[in-house]
């Protein structure tokens, strides 16, 4: 290892830095082969082509609310008077060269970033490649989703224009809703009465500086997590708890990430060039008094606004307090519900099964059906708000009513959730079934045969032992048990309520699920396929001609001769 | 006798019969005359000044009236039920040319059904029959007239008056009608319809008649030239180009995400698919 000596300047600069020994036993460590382990990478990328436009971003845009009066080259507001938060953007859209391309890219990278952090976490979710030992890498990613979330909704409001303009507004309503502190807080936030001069410069430190700070440094802890944790890999042939198949990060993953960065770069430049995306000249400046049709959030925060739109109008006041339900149960306990619930589910299911193992291979989601179940139910339910947020363009573009749009919506946010939960798991269920059919009785192949005693029946053809292991390599999912009462002694076990709740969420989680066949069950199923027939002569030959190779047996081959 | 009475100058004439018991009958009606051609000559209504020429259009405009709109609008244009107790259609008396020309000119009325509101379509009339059914509208009680061309004649705006117009026009269309006239969503199914393609002369029409769910902009409320202003910025933001490309139906972020999605998501996933797909060459060797 240590023999072979660098060349000189690369020599220089490890005898300076030390970085040679930490590469050489980096470079080479192997990372399994998958298409969807690339979708944390889409937004890694994305963040940094918003870093490298921001920054150019930034050299003409001017974070303050002071009034003037335009003057550029977009005719239609010349003239007018505005913040200077707002002239700016027009500038750099405008007056800067290549400012509009920039703004485009990076506004898309925007909707990229977060939409592939969602992606990926999907991914995490549906093959469980949260539990132990990654849960806190779960919870880290999760809080880079929050923060992504936050950072664009406050690059939205940052131009002061009128979509922005209303959508802090929308939020300012949001926190004025919240009981007893509200107005004190929206105060504190915009710094005396909305708008106010403070706005877009606080907004402009927290966008640029404080959150893609926390960010960066999450990322980097959500990647040392990767490399300590070495990255999971579906169940498949050699695969184990212990070992990772796949290749090397150098040079392998280096050209694949590297070209992948490209990819994603060119993508969204193109996407910058050619797609049109917040044209702020259009809104025109932010003024309290005005406001458009079609005022939306960007898309993640729309399942908010959809949560805002559905909510009937209830309100009451105590002690001369007033409290808006219409707000407070949609905006401020609604949707920290939901990502709590997020956030915590690696350990909640956790507590639920009493899975304390280490866990490197990945779940296929048909072998977990309550979880996928739950996730397609969040997904539904996430789906169905956000439909909501966008409930009177679906009204004017599918020629419907606005009212029976949201009517329906109030109604499905419950229901839909349910009905997906339940058809989903019945599917993974189902799915679990025709892996234990082809685990025992192999594969159809299309082939009728009738035996000497004139009796019909399809010939299956054993899958591959490569496949066996695949659908095998899984645990066995049981309920938990709790155990008697109370001891030999009589004495009642402590926490037996608690208990209770859990075993039963337990039996919810894996009551139904398939549990894969014996070893013992597989030999008896084979001996059987032959047993059943009289064919124990295991003289097989190949048949070409249908899907696969199916063997024949000599018997069945001389029937068919003879016809 | 006579003869050498009229010979007298007028004004003895006059001074001699100003006792006569007719003279006062006389001056009354001088007086009615007088007033009656004074105000011919200075009221500005045409409905009094009836020509033959119009008084034609006028029943022409009746006769196509009966025929085309008096199922729904009663024969007199007094409204009309549907003979289950609901309005058909309201009555007209009063609405002006104007609501008649914007209403028949867009191919609103006649309708095709009735509904929570009814949609622009091509015009089922000629320009000079929707010319007679207004003047015969407008005959039925006075109401505002069809707007002259200068009125929202934009050719010669300046970009002031565009940029004044934008303003007005955030002020107020753009909370129901979108921030660049695409329209927008009412509620039980009515709608704000776009304003793009419509004629400067019948947007002119909605402010001043409210058709619809729409409110009246009197001449009042938004004076002659904040309309002509408002029109020359509609039509500035039609015939602007989009500068960031593809404008994505320029309504808002919606249309941004789903394109962000569907194509960006979309086409990424993709590639990685591509790229997962792919094993390793070495030496010309495809391992697996």
């Amino acid at each position: 290892m240590a023999t072979k000596e660098f060349p000189p300047p690369v020599k220089w600069a490890d005898d300076r830095l030390g970085i040679g020994k930490i590469g050489k036993n980096n470079l080479r460590k192997v990372f399994p082969d998958h298409w969807s382990f690339m979708l944390g990478e889409i937004a890694l990328y994305s963040f940094i082509i918003l870093l490298l436009t921001g920054v150019f971003l930034t050299f003409w845009f001017k974070p303050s609310m002071a009034e003037v009066e335009y003057q550029g080259s977009y005719s239609l507001l010349k003239g007018l008077h505005m913040s200077e938060a707002y002239a700016s953007t027009l500038d750099i859209s405008f007056d800067v060269r290549g400012g509009l391309l920039m703004r485009q890219i990076h506004h898309w990278a925007a909707i990229l970033f977060v939409a592939s952090m969602m992606v990926h976490l999907l991914r995490t979710f549906f093959t469980g490649a949260f539990r132990k030992p990654r849960e806190l890498n779960w919870v880290i990613g999760f809080a880079m989703l929050f923060l992504g979330i936050i950072e664009g909704f406050i690059g939205y409001g940052l131009p002061d224009d009128l979509l922005s303009g209303t959508g802090l507004r929308i939020t300012q309503g949001m926190i004025q809703a919240s009981p007893v502190i509200g107005t004190w807080l929206s105060f504190f936030i915009f710094g005396g009465e909305f708008p106010g001069d403070d706005m877009v410069s606080r907004f402009f430190t927290i966008h640029v500086l404080l959150i893609p700070g926390l960010i960066l440094a999450l990322v980097t802890a959500h990647l040392f997590l990767v490399v300590y944790h070495k990255h999971t890999q579906y169940p498949g042939p050699g695969r184990t708890q212990k070992n990772v198949i796949g290749y090397p990060l150098w040079p392998v993953y280096t050209a694949k990430a590297g070209g992948f960065f490209f990819v994603v770069f060119g993508i969204t430049a193109l996407m910058g060039a050619l797609l049109q995306i917040n044209p702020v000249w259009l809104y025109g400046p932010y003024n309290p008094a005005e406001v458009t049709a079609g005022s939306q959030p960007d898309w993640y925060m729309g399942w908010l606004e959809g949560s805002v739109r559905l909510m009937p109008g209830f309100e009451s006041t105590f002690w001369g307090i007033t409290l808006s339900w219409n707000l407070i149960i949609p905006a401020l306990l609604i949707p920290p519900a939901f990502v709590t619930l997020v956030a915590a589910y690696p350990f909640i299911e956790q507590w639920i099964t009493g899975d304390h193992r280490d866990h490197h291979l990945l779940d296929r989601p048909r072998n977990m059906p309550t979880r996928t179940g739950i996730g397609a139910a969040f997904i539904t339910f996430y789906g169905l708000l956000w439909i909501g947020g966008g409930n009177d363009l679906i009204a004017t573009h599918f020629g419907i009513s606005l009212n029976n749009v949201t009517w329906f919506l109030r109604f499905a946010v419950f229901l839909g959730p349910v009905l997906a939960f339940w058809v989903t798991r019945r599917i993974a269920i189902s799915l679990q079934r025709a892996d234990n059919e082809r685990l025992l009785h192999g594969l159809e192949s299309g082939i009728i045969v009738r035996s000497p005693d004139g009796e019909y029946y399809e010939k299956h053809s054993p899958i591959s032992k490569y496949e066996a292991y695949s659908l095998t390599a899984r645990d066995r999912t049981l309920p938990l048990e709790i155990g008697p009462e109370t001891d030999d002694n009589g004495v009642r076990a402590p926490r037996r309520a608690l208990k209770k709740v859990r075993a039963s969420l337990s039996r919810f989680y894996f009551a139904d699920a398939v549990q894969k066949p014996t070893a013992a069950e597989i030999e008896e199923a084979h001996a059987h396929a032959h047993a059943a027939h009289g064919h124990e002569d295991d003289h097989h030959e190949a048949v070409e001609g249908v899907t696969g190779t199916v063997e024949v047996d000599d018997a069945t081959a001389h029937k068919v001769v003879e016809h | 006798m006579s003869e050498k009475r009229l010979s007298l100058s007028p004004a003895r004439f006059l001074s001699a019969r100003r006792r006569h018991r007719s003279a006062g009958l006389v001056v009354l009606l001088f007086g009615l005359l007088a007033v009656g051609s004074a105000y011919a000559a200075f009221a500005p209504d045409n409905a009094v000044a009836d020509t033959s020429a119009q008084s034609q259009q006028i029943e022409e405009g009746k006769k196509l009236f009966a025929v085309g709109c008096a199922s729904c609008h009663g024969l007199n244009a007094e409204g009309g039920g549907n003979g289950e107790g609901k309005m058909a259609g309201p009555s007209l008396i009063g609405v002006g040319a104007a609501a008649v020309d914007f209403q028949v000119g867009t191919g609103r009325m006649p309708a095709m059904q009735p509904g929570a509101q009814i949609p622009r379509k091509t015009p089922s009339y000629t320009p000079a029959e929707i010319e007679a059914l207004a003047a015969y509208v407008a005959s039925l009680a006075p109401g505002p007239a069809v707007p002259a061309e200068e009125s929202y004649d934009i050719s010669k705006a300046t970009d002031k008056q565009v940029t004044r117009g934008g303003e007005l026009f955030r002020t107020n269309c753009t909370a129901c009608h979108n921030f660049a006239g695409k329209g927008g969503a009412l509620p039980n199914g009515r709608y704000a319809p776009s304003l793009m393609g419509v004629d400067p002369k019948h947007i002119y029409e909605a402010m001043l008649t409210g058709p619809q769910q729409m409110p009246v902009f009197s001449d009042q409320v938004l004076q002659p030239e904040d309309k002509r202003d408002i029109i020359a910025y509609l039509n500035a933001l039609q015939e602007q180009k989009d500068p960031g490309g593809f404008g994505l139906g320029r309504l808002g972020p919606v249309s941004e995400g789903l394109w962000g999605w569907l194509v960006g998501i979309g086409l990424l996933v993709c590639v990685a698919v591509w790229i997962g797909a792919k094993g390793v060459k070495a030496k010309g060797v495809r391992a697996e």
